[in-house]
């Protein structure tokens, strides 16, 4: 398993636009991927699970993934969070 | 009459018939089904056709309205792939034996329960996605597809609140304003009506009812307020504030975007003077150049002490990020005088206006002036600030002034502190002194800003806040055209730049007379830059 912690920048935190791109963006890849913020979890391909989390400006939020390619999932999915939230 | 309260969100006057939007609110009823596989495809393939219509939309929306607006339609799209919302549908389905229609209504009611009871406002309000595209997959189930709502003549749409697909469908063309009963000003029908430029007033609660329908009423959505049944003397003035802001309209359209220059060719910038950080907007709305005149004294006047320096270094970095990268000049501390603030402690004086003032009390008072100065230069590494320093009489006091940046930039760079190294510093012209010595205060300085009233005043020896004077308050008095004409011929013997923020600036009997004398900045009131882009262009 990969990760990485992230804290959101964008000041409207994770809305429904973000959050839809990023579901399209996780299911591009054949692994697992889940977002957390604080004790909650929620698979990154849903997403109403995600828009369910109320991510925040200033919130830190982990991003996890298994599988084969998690390597790279995490890797552009990082680069994905830097540019965009 | 009748009048309701709500909020605006985009403004303009609306006149005409209601028309009382009714969802159609299919009733869903629960029925029991014994193929489980059969009703599961009946869901799946609404879905496909759901999500076909929503392609549609998005690429209508694109059209109509910009991607930022059409996106939503695409979110929807994703919506209607979650899996917990399909595996929650086929689940019903699958254990209750129940039809396709009930178990995403369903659904559909738990998913928006779910975003209906967390804290953040905008998370509550996408309850209305939710609820949107259930309703759309219905509509398939039911065969009934899309239903329009079709407009046979232009009408103020009323409704308990309009959802995206809804608001994007609407001939535009018939949609006098909107006006909802729900609705907060992140809501989609907010959104469009800023989009569509449609008068929009929402959130008027239970007083909007259905018995409305067909009856003749305004809308104003700059005030948030709707008449029914207006009387004659609110028609009268609404019909007077919609023909202005029509005007207004026109003149946006005509000239947002263009140059201020003269027929055979001179250019001047047309810039915004503002008192306050929310009139930021309005400068950018009406296309200002920058703003020229920023008045720090509201961080002063609104505060109970003095205001911090994070305070001070929060406001005017946000104004120079909200104008990216566009000159923002701002003038430091300018109270005495007419205006007065009580923790300042200042004694009465019998000539306030020749008084203890402005930069006479920044010089005495230092600990004040660098307070802002720090927040100044700390503040100009966001964007494009330059700072102007209000009654300057003497050479010295432009020297004393450098002097503290000095000392003030000394003190960052020892703490520090990332501040920025060169920041374009100007005064204003507002006294004859100043003006008569202004080919050697232009050595001192990046720039000149004319303050035509204080200069005005001074010049007459007139005291502008005594109406009786009015016959002898010249603000075209030859005297003042002629130090006006000295200061820009000094300024650019030096090559340094002259701007007028007074009141002459917006004055257009005297907008060629100050394109002559070279005059290269004029900074008024944001309401005012249209039109004095009109005359400019019409100038010679």
């Amino acid at each position: 398993m990969k990760s990485f912690n992230y804290i959101i920048t964008d000041p409207d935190g994770i809305h429904a636009r973000p959050a839809g791109i990023l579901v399209k963006k996780a299911g591009g890849y054949s692994s697992n991927i889940q977002l957390a913020k604080g004790g909650k979890k929620a698979d990154a391909k849903r997403i109403f699970g995600i828009m369910g989390l109320g991510v925040k400006a200033g919130d830190e939020v982990v991003v996890e993934a298994e599988g084969e390619d998690e390597e790279k999932a995490v890797d552009e999915l990082k680069n994905f969070f830097e540019t965009n939230l | 009459m009748i009048t309701l309260n709500g909020k605006s969100v985009y403004g303009g006057i609306a006149i005409g018939k209601i028309l009382f939007y009714k969802k159609k609110g299919k009733s869903v009823k629960r029925r029991h089904i014994e193929n489980a596989e059969a009703e599961k495809k009946r869901f799946q393939s609404a879905r496909t056709d759901a999500k076909e219509e929503l392609k549609q939309l998005y690429i209508r929306a694109l059209e109509d309205m910009g991607e930022a607006n059409a996106m939503i339609f695409e979110t929807h799209e994703i919506m209607l792939d979650d899996m917990d919302y399909i595996e929650s549908v086929e689940n019903m389905i699958e254990t209750q034996k129940i039809n396709a229609e009930y178990a995403v209504a369903s659904t559909s009611d738990n998913f928006a329960k779910m975003f209906e009871a967390m804290d953040d406002p905008y998370m509550q309000g996408r309850a209305a996605d939710v609820r949107d595209i259930s309703e759309r997959v219905i509509n398939h189930l039911c065969g009934a597809g899309e239903h329009r709502l079709k407009l046979s003549e232009p009408v103020i749409i009323a409704a308990e609140d309009l959802t995206p697909s809804e608001t994007v469908q609407l001939d535009k063309d018939k949609v006098l304003g909107f006006i909802t009963m729900l609705g907060s000003s992140t809501s989609h029908t907010a959104i469009l009506a800023r989009t569509m430029n449609i008068p929009a007033v929402i959130g008027v609660g239970e007083g909007l009812s259905e018995k409305y329908d067909g009856r003749y009423a305004v809308a104003d959505g700059t005030a948030g307020v709707i008449y029914i049944d207006p009387d004659e003397k609110t028609m009268a003035s609404m019909q007077k504030k919609r023909s202005e802001e029509i005007q207004e309209r026109q003149l946006l359209e005509e000239f947002k975007g263009k140059e201020n220059v003269t027929r055979t060719g001179k250019k001047i910038n047309i810039f915004a003077n503002i008192g306050n950080i929310s009139d930021v907007g309005l400068a950018v709305k009406n296309d200002a150049g920058g703003i020229g005149l920023f008045r720090s004294e509201f961080l002063y006047l609104e505060n109970d002490t003095y205001p911090t320096e994070e305070q001070q270094f929060r406001a005017y970095r946000q104004v120079a990020e909200n104008m990216a990268g566009k000159k923002v000049i701002i003038r430091t501390l300018d109270i005495g005088a007419d205006k007065k603030i009580g923790y300042f402690n200042l004694a009465k004086e019998e000539n306030p206006a020749l008084g203890y003032r402005a930069i006479r009390i920044c010089l005495t008072r230092p600990e004040i002036f660098k307070t802002q100065l720090r927040a100044l230069y700390r503040a100009a590494l966001f964007g494009n600030i330059s700072i102007m320093f209000p009654m300057i009489t003497s050479v010295w006091e432009v020297r004393q002034i450098k002097k503290i940046i000095e000392e003030v930039k000394t003190d960052l760079k020892q703490q520090g502190i990332p501040f920025k190294e060169v920041v374009e510093l100007g005064i204003m012209i507002e006294t004859p002194a100043a003006a008569i010595i202004s080919r050697e205060l232009a050595k001192e300085v990046d720039f000149f800003s004319i303050g035509t009233n204080d200069l005005t005043q001074y010049t007459l020896a007139v005291d502008r806040q005594n109406t009786a004077l009015d016959a002898f308050y010249d603000p075209h008095h030859p005297a003042l055209l002629e130090l006006i004409r000295m200061t820009a011929e000094n300024a650019h013997a030096q090559g340094k730049w002259v701007g007028i923020c007074g009141e002459l600036g917006a004055d257009m009997e005297m907008t060629e007379t100050l394109l002559d004398m070279g005059i290269d900045e004029l900074s008024v009131s944001p309401a005012m830059i249209l039109p004095l882009r009109k005359k400019v262009r019409e100038c010679e």
